[in-house]
């Protein structure tokens, strides 16, 4: 395990020797805070000092931007060919897949973390109740986790990175919409109700709901944490195979 | 140092590899000929731990690569074809986190490693430079760079002069040949004056097997007024 570091470092900083990181972060902010002000966020309007109205769109956004920065974690090596100088370093599988897994993860933490600014004005403009503001990012961070999972794995399973992009984006609608309401209510006339139940857990929304309410249900945390940790077991697999 | 016995790998219904045996002692410098195609790289693949064989064994100092593959990794240094390297990082970066890879954390050490591989390899004046920005012949470079970097007891090299113009072919060589005595390498070429030049052995492959195995004198003296390149035609025929 002692090799996740190196790999860990040169993935992250990756992302800032190429433009990646800055179109990334500017894009990812600029849009966020757009539709968290918008009218369909209504972030004004609510005049309520949460972050309920910024953070709600999260999970449409991941859809979107988690694979732009998962489909180049594996497809990138294999079509450059570094995935054979990787491979014929003193690296195990697992310990390349976390550490760029990681690597990953951290960056979209940092975005994440990037929207402080929305949490001052909530400050400025009131008092909000930091719990809840916590478990949201907490929240946030976790989903992000097993959005990026699930691209790392279809980023491994091709050296296209258009259709990494596209599988991981498929992947990730399938994940979100589960949870979505005009969806499950069809699942529900089709399928029996706890069927249709439990096909719902699986949706980002369901899990990622509780945190921005401040609460943080150990099943959501696990449901994030096993999320990933599948994936990224599916991805070693995959990379081995 | 390194021993194949029997490897075969198969990709769909092609036998990429098809009993391919040899050994190469320490001091020995081995080079793989062959057609495109004939399995000189897939063999490459198997002894570095790249690719898993369907059958046989290789190991490198009495390591079964397929057992204890990092253990193998440890004590090769590989230079895959076309020198696959990070384009956003510069040569200094890369040969850094190479560096860090293969166990030189500490600053110092990892520097000192760092700028032995410069020195070896004249990549000094391109040092600060991105590999994306580097000259074929550069590139190369710093692929042999980072094989050499942890000065390990094996090598093996695809196609180590593989776009470099003949001053760099024959500097390559040289730096070849200069740490022959103390290590095992294999090297993969096209080019058939390279074997007689700096090869204590050579070995044709012709569609996954071994058709000879021999010192580059043996080799020469099968038809002693033909050109290299007419035997290698006449022993590989049947690839074409």
């Amino acid at each position: 395990m002692k090799q996740i570091s190196p790999i860990f470092k040169r993935e992250f900083l990756g992302y800032f020797r190429a433009p990646v990181a800055y179109v990334f972060l500017v894009s990812f902010l600029v849009i966020s805070v757009s539709l968290g002000f918008s009218r369909y966020g209504g972030f004004f309007k609510a005049g309520v000092a949460s972050l309920e109205s910024y953070f709600v769109f999260f999970p449409w956004l991941f859809m979107f931007l988690v694979p732009a920065v998962g489909m180049r974690l594996w497809s990138e090596e294999k079509r450059s060919g570094t995935v054979e100088l990787l491979f014929t370093l003193p690296v195990t599988t697992l310990e390349a897949v976390l550490g760029k897994f990681l690597a990953g993860w951290a960056f979209l933490a940092l975005a994440v973390l990037l929207s402080f600014p929305m949490a001052a004005t909530i400050a400025y403009l009131g008092s909000p109740d930091w719990g809840v503001v916590i478990t949201t990012y907490l929240g946030a961070i976790l989903m992000a986790g097993a959005y990026l999972g699930v691209c790392s794995l279809t980023s491994a399973l091709t050296k296209n990175q258009v259709i990494s992009f596209v599988l991981s984006l498929a992947a990730c609608a399938v994940l979100l919409f589960l949870g979505f309401s005009s969806f499950t209510d069809t699942l529900e006339h089709v399928l029996p109700l706890p069927v249709a139940d439990a096909f719902a857990n699986f949706s980002f929304i369901t899990h990622f709901d509780a945190f921005t309410k401040g609460i943080v249900d150990p099943k959501d945390v696990l449901f994030f944490l096993s999320l990933t940790g599948f994936t990224l077991f599916l991805n070693v697999v995959a990379l081995e195979r | 140092m390194i021993e194949v016995k029997g490897l075969v790998k198969t990709f769909g219904a092609i036998r990429a590899v098809d009993g391919v045996t040899f050994s190469v002692k320490r001091g020995d410098i081995l080079g793989f000929l062959g057609p495109n195609g004939a399995g000189k790289s897939t063999t490459m693949k198997l002894i570095t731990g790249f690719l898993r064989p369907d059958a046989g064994t290789a190991t490198v100092d009495g390591i079964d690569v397929t057992a204890d593959p990092v253990a193998v990794k440890r004590k090769l240094g590989y230079l895959p074809e076309s020198a696959p390297a990070y384009p956003e990082m510069t040569v200094e970066e890369f040969l850094g986190f190479i560096a860090e890879v293969r166990g030189f954390r500490a600053a110092d050490a990892k520097r000192v490693q760092v700028d032995r591989a410069i020195t070896l390899t004249h990549l000094a004046p391109v040092r600060k430079q991105t590999i994306e920005t580097l000259s074929k012949g550069f590139k190369q470079r710093v692929g042999f760079a980072q094989a050499l970097l942890h000065d390990p007891p094996a090598l093996v090299l695809d196609e180590p002069t593989d776009g470099l113009d003949p001053n760099q072919k024959i500097e390559v060589r040289s730096l070849i040949k200069g740490m022959a005595a103390t290590k095992t390498i294999i090297l993969s070429t096209h080019i058939l004056e390279e074997v007689e030049a700096i090869c204590t052995r050579v070995i044709i492959i012709s569609r996954g097997k071994v058709v000879v195995n021999e010192t580059p004198a043996a080799l020469r003296a099968r038809q002693p007024n033909a050109r290299l390149d007419e035997i290698f035609r006449s022993l590989t025929a049947s690839d074409v």
